[in-house]
């Protein structure tokens, strides 16, 4: 771990202003702290934000601002996601341990950073962590790498459960910076890898998530979220899905659909989502849209079975999410 | 010392917190890239506290921190300033018989259970225990082996982790 | 509490369930580990790793390292202190054939990850920043590290390792009888790389003593093997150095040979006079020690019946281009089957990796795995239940050790009992016949075989007037239960209630014992332990019966009766003297006894020792999305007599759950373009989680073995053996899918 200076923000716009170049905010730490020790981030300063008053959860209108500062347990266990957005809650308790979920904070979950073995190994050459270096997971072991929107720069995959189900839920982020307050929306968060795999997500330097909102829950009955890993708990997707439907009637008036583990963000086709509207919610038709999904997809590789994978998994979601029988949590056996 | 609106700590000062340790309240100077793992197994002689993988990929390292289990690995000491934290090594005083040198009773089960072979992931366990009842969500055998799943026990002592977690939700090991 | 001293008939303590005696200490944080001792003035070092896998180093700069304030030293290659330069005063007690690896000793890397300095600072924090700041360039070569592309390679090791028997040499024609046998299986099978990783990560502490000497607190199961080595390597008397190590947090086999951080430790704490602390990262634990994976093919023959006509078993296993590493993979499948025609070979590969070592019954768990999912696919073939099929190719003697009988074999218990408690009576054989709601469900089931050894090893006994009874060696307990389970048989022995008992281990300054390793301890230790004791005791009762008015005048020691503190006359009880009377009579501040106990060799030429299990699994498999889960296991386990049932459930819990991990998740991925292990952590190394385990039930059945005086023959390994099988078997019956390649993950399945 690097040397670095230290300043503890007391509101946001000191937080803002101690930013410059080689900086970093730091909430939970589960992420950057672990990344410091491997000398992936090398951070000149880190700017404490855990004083700041942005961990409140409250109703917004019809829907719900989660402080970017509520940890990911107290966003799981807040009584108006569990009602409101339990795909959220579901999606949140899917990932990584009950410890971690209790330090890390919803802004740093958006911010995860990928955890393609190469990325984490500064032996080896990384285009995200050294620009220009080269990808070395490209023909290497890419068992959990990309299927979606990947680029001869990069495969890597985005990391997180809870940006899923922010995606199907088409959450806002907001955020605050040098240039002032601005809100962006979740499919624009995140960024596809193309040729600046550097760069996670849209967020400019010196902005910092102040909150994320919720639009009015539409989704608190028909939804899932299954994750397909290599072990029955603490490890991350080769595969999930976030599904939700909003019926009218036996036809699905809407549909939502996110994938993680195969792609650099959160994974949405709206043409897949709009195939199910309008229609009964039958095997037949989810299988159509999960078709159209995989039809994009280009294996590595080693990843090849991701692809089925994810055909199944949005089938088997679509199939859980339809009857209203999410899958449990503890219950591994899937529904 | 509020640091809030102060200027940045350079990379060389030691910063001043204080932390309350097993009931100890203690005055700390830090530098900032120490972690609270760190600082309580190689500065405060509190090695009960282990470091198995030091990345939060084991749960070796927990500990409670305002009577919330998290890992220590991935803790800076110096963002805790003013914080609360129970080791293992003051488990048996938030027991209900305070003073009488007695375990704490998850302490008790774990023994009892036989939950542990080596040794090493014991701390660990027994603060994600106690951080699991003072949760309040699991209730079920299912439920306790997810939220317990953030410890990884090498020797294989799941089973009995659990019988012990239960037993002792049950009113058991007193 | 009542022990008739010429008998080990009548047990008060051993035999029955005991709390770990160790566990107070552990569940208070109190128990201190290699890498928690403190010394004044302590310097911490960090490990630089090389970042190729083969070449040479053409360039180290440390100079950025070494200006860091509080950075005392940067040990390379180039400035290494001298030391033994001779890599035989390397090879330690268990090494294999070769020329051991000297960490610094020149330029040449010669596998990833390989140490190339080490960082000594003041401070932890400070040794590992500093230690990103050493600048080091490379002359790259080409590794080789894919066993598949150097299979035809693979060579017959030109020396033997110790301890590891080379396969036995063919009989009948196995290749003949195959081709004209009824009913053919073939297959190729293979077990991924594995990591031990214990969950604590290797670590050496080396205090410099004021007088000079060196007490070194070193991970390792057994400190005598790094007394040996730190004394050979750095040229030192062995009164110069106390190695210690009372608690290990797991080794698994990974703490078997001292490993390169006691080596720079040692250096550093020499050259800089002063005490230091080398602890390796997790990372760093793939560094050393891995289960190098084997490619295995089978071939069986049978008639109709399912008896066995040919049996051919070939394995390649990789090992470093430095050492020989042998284990005995093949062996297995001549021990547990009766058949004319049997081939077995084994042959090693160079790899450009770390040299391969023991993890957990090494070799069994990859050779049973293979030959027990083979004798499923037979039992396909033939139509036979597979417990049936066992049963009717069932070995009443070794045919790899001339015919030898074994000294005992509940196996067939084992196959009743397990049975029974698992309900394999239900089983319809069919694959993919039986299911719960959407998940198909398999049963599967497997043998387990591990060799069952003593070691020469020595301990001491000593009684005070005070009424305690210490005893000890240098072995180490590494969670296996050898504190409690050595507690244990000095109480019986001495008639001594526990909390009377003192056992202390992992010193070197207690009577030598060799490495917890093999599942050997409780024999080895155990009988050296109830020999001191009894010397013990035959000391007491001389004194006793040489006290004034003595209550034992006259009295043969076969006649004395150990019990409750006092000796005591066989069928006279009102005859007695208490233990604390005898000694503060005899005005003595202690009777002591050094024995030394070894194998039977009258024992060991009559008969071939092993332990055995069946193993039962029960799997739920998702079939869309190959998700599995083993919802059950049944393990019954044939070992001779258990000494205290509760820490020995949990070492075969223990080995399921690691069988478990290698069946189904445990898998170091090389990549053989740089020959690096890329997932080297443990958020990408999946090891079983607490969600990952279900319902797991231990059966010891009842087993009388002579070959040592307790009757025990270790635990150990033998509950991993065969679980990877049982499960694969299991997968099968759920799914119809043979999968032969580990681990089981879910892109095997879809």
């Amino acid at each position: 771990m690097n040397r670095f200076d230290y300043v503890r923000a007391g509101t946001v716009a000191e937080a803002v202003q101690a930013f410059g170049a080689g900086a970093r905010f730091i909430a939970g730490g589960t992420n950057l702290i672990d990344l410091m020790k491997y000398e992936v981030e090398k951070p000149g300063r880190l700017i404490d934000i855990t004083r700041l008053p942005l961990d409140r959860i409250e109703d917004q209108g019809n829907g719900l601002r989660i402080g970017a500062l509520a940890t990911n347990a107290k966003v799981a266990y807040d009584d108006r996601v569990a009602e409101r957005y339990p795909l959220l809650r579901n999606a949140i308790l899917a990932g990584a341990s009950a410890q971690l979920r209790n330090a890390a904070s919803t802004g740093g979950n958006l911010l995860q950073r990928t955890r393609c073995y190469y990325f984490y190994d500064v032996a080896t050459p990384c285009n995200k962590r050294e620009p220009g270096s080269g990808c070395t997971a490209i023909g290497g072991m890419n068992r959990i790498h990309a299927i979606f929107g990947t680029s001869e720069h990069c495969i890597a995959t985005h990391p997180s459960d809870m940006c899923i189900a922010l995606a199907a839920l088409e959450a806002t982020v907001q955020v605050s910076g040098p240039q002032g307050d601005r809100s962006i929306p979740f499919s624009e968060f995140h960024r596809l890898p193309g040729d600046a795999p550097e760069q996670d997500t849209n967020l400019a330097p010196g902005e910092i998530i102040v909150a994320v909102d919720l639009p009015e829950s539409r989704f608190p009955q028909h939804y899932t979220y299954l994750k397909l890993r290599d072990r029955l708990s603490y490890a991350f997707a080769l595969v999930s899905v976030a599904a939700a439907l909003e019926f009218d009637g036996d036809r699905v008036k809407t549909a939502r659909l996110a994938l993680g583990g195969v792609a650099h963000k959160p994974w949405r086709n709206r043409e897949a989502e709009a195939l199910l509207e309008g229609k009964p919610a039958t095997r037949q038709s989810f299988q159509a849209a999960a078709d159209l999904i995989v039809a994009e997809a280009k294996p590595q590789s080693e990843n090849g079975f991701k692809i089925d994978l994810a055909r199944r998994a949005i089938v088997r979601g679509l199939e859980q999410a339809a009857a209203g029988t999410p899958q449990s949590l503890s219950d591994k056996r899937i529904q | 010392m509020r640091l809030e609106n102060q200027p940045p700590v350079s990379a060389d000062t030691p910063i001043g917190i204080t932390l309350t340790i097993n009931g100890q309240r203690r005055e700390l100077q830090v530098t900032p890239w120490t972690t609270l793992l760190d600082l309580l197994r190689e500065r405060l002689d509190l090695t009960g506290t282990k470091k198995g993988c030091d990345h939060g990929q084991c749960g070796a390292c927990t500990v409670l921190v305002n009577g919330t289990r998290v890992n220590s690995c991935l803790t800076l000491a110096v963002m805790k300033d003013g914080a609360e934290i129970t080791t293992v090594e003051g488990l048996a005083a938030l027991g209900d018989r305070a003073g009488s040198n007695a375990l704490h009773p998850i302490q008790e089960a774990f023994i009892e259970h036989d939950a542990f072979q080596c040794g090493y992931c014991t701390p660990g366990q027994l603060c994600s225990s106690v951080g699991l009842m003072n949760e309040g969500h699991a209730h079920t055998r299912d439920e306790i082996r997810e939220a317990m799943s953030g410890n990884i026990c090498r020797c294989g002592a799941y089973t009995n982790i659990v019988d012990a977690i239960e037993d002792v939700m049950q009113g058991g090991a007193r | 509490m009542t022990q008739t001293f010429s008998s080990t008939g009548r047990d008060t303590f051993v035999g029955t369930p005991r709390s770990r005696i160790d566990g107070p200490a552990k569940v208070t944080g109190l128990a201190k580990y290699a890498g928690e001792f403190a010394a004044p003035g302590l310097a911490y070092g960090t490990v630089v790793s090389s970042s190729i896998a083969k070449g040479r180093i053409a360039a180290i700069d440390s100079s950025a390292a070494e200006a860091v304030p509080g950075v005392l030293k940067v040990i390379t290659h180039e400035n290494r202190p001298r030391t033994a330069w001779r890599d035989k005063n390397f090879q330690d007690a268990v090494a294999p054939p070769g020329s051991p690896f000297r960490a610094l000793y020149d330029d040449l890397i010669v596998y990833s990850g390989q140490p190339v300095a080490l960082v000594v600072a003041e401070d932890f924090e400070t040794a590992r920043y500093a230690a990103s700041l050493v600048r080091i360039s490379y002359e790259r070569q080409e590794p080789v590290t894919d066993l598949k592309a150097v299979r035809g390679d693979a060579y017959d090791p030109p020396m033997k390792r110790e301890g590891i028997k080379p396969p036995p040499a063919p009989w009948g024609d196995a290749d003949q009888a195959f081709g004209s046998a009824p009913i053919r299986v073939q297959g190729g099978y293979s077990m991924a790389n594995e990591h031990h990783n214990p969950m604590e990560p290797h670590a050496t502490t080396v205090v410099v003593e004021e007088d000079g000497t060196y007490t070194v607190y070193d991970k390792i199961q057994g400190v005598s093997n790094s007394h040996q080595y730190l004394v050979n390597v750095f040229g030192l008397k062995p009164d110069q150095v106390r190695v210690l190590n009372p608690y290990l947090g797991g080794g698994f086999g990974s703490g078997l040979r001292p490993q390169y951080q006691a080596f720079l430790a040692m250096l550093a704490a020499q050259e800089l006079k002063r005490s230091v602390r080398v602890t390796l990262t997790r990372d760093q634990m793939w560094s050393f020690t891995y289960r190098g994976e084997a490619l295995q093919t089978i071939a069986l023959g049978a008639g109709p019946d399912g008896r066995l006509a040919a049996l051919r078993h070939d394995a390649v296993q990789g090992t470093s281009t430095f050492e020989d590493y042998q284990e005995v993979i093949v062996n297995w499948s001549g021990v547990l089957y009766r058949c004319d025609n049997v081939a077995l070979t084994y042959r090693v590969a160079k790899l450009d990796t770390a040299t391969p070592g023991d993890m957990r019954a090494p070799g069994a768990v990859t050779g049973v795995f293979a030959i027990e999912t083979a004798m499923d696919e037979l039992a396909y073939a033939t139509g036979l239940d597979p417990i049936e099929l066992r049963l009717r190719n069932y070995a009443e003697s070794d045919a790899t050790a001339q015919g030898k009988p074994f000294g005992s074999k509940e196996l067939k218990s084992c196959f009743t009992q397990g049975a029974e408690r698992f309900g394999w009576a239900k089983r319809d054989p069919e694959p993919r016949s039986m299911r719960d709601g959407r998940e198909l469900v398999g049963w599967g089931v497997a043998t387990g075989i591990w060799e069952s050894m003593m070691m020469q090893s020595s301990a001491i006994a000593t009684l005070t007037p005070d009424g305690r009874l210490t005893v000890g060696n240098s072995t180490g307990d590494i969670g296996t239960g050898t504190y409690t389970i050595l507690t244990q048989i000095a109480a019986d022995t001495l008639g001594l209630p526990m909390d009377a008992v003192t056992t202390k281990l992992g010193d070197t300054r207690l009577p030598e014992a060799p490495v917890a390793g093999g599942s050997w301890t409780a024999a080895s230790s155990g009988t050296a332990v109830m020999k001191a004791c009894r010397n013990v005791g035959e000391q007491v009762f001389k004194l006793a019966r040489a006290m004034e008015n003595s209550p034992l005048a006259n009295v043969d020691v076969d006649r004395a009766v150990f019990a409750d503190g006092r000796i005591s006359v066989a069928g006279d009880p009102g005859r007695s003297v208490s233990l604390v009377e005898v000694l503060q009579a005899a005005r003595i501040d202690k009777v002591e006894a050094v024995e030394q106990a070894g194998p039977d060799k009258d024992f060991n030429q009559k008969y071939e020792a092993y332990t055995h299990s069946a193993i039962f699994a029960e799997v739920k498999v998702d079939e869309e999305l190959g998700q599995v889960r083993v919802t059950r296991v049944v393990s019954a386990i044939a070992a001779g007599k258990v000494l205290n049932p509760k820490t020995a459930r949990s070492q075969i819990l223990g080995g399921v759950v690691m069988g478990i991990g290698s069946a189904l998740e445990e898998e170091s991925m090389l990549d053989h373009r740089i020959g690096r292990f890329m997932n080297h952590n443990l958020g990408e190394y999946h090891v079983p989680v607490n969600a990952d385990i279900y319902d797991i039930d231990v059966i010891f059945v009842d087993e009388e073995d002579k070959a040592n005086p307790l009757g025990v023959k270790g635990l150990g390994e033998i509950g991993i053996v065969g679980a990877a099988a049982a499960i694969t078997n299991a997968v099968f019956h759920a799914t119809g899918k043979r999968v032969r390649d580990l681990p089981i993950t879910i892109d095997k399945l879809l």
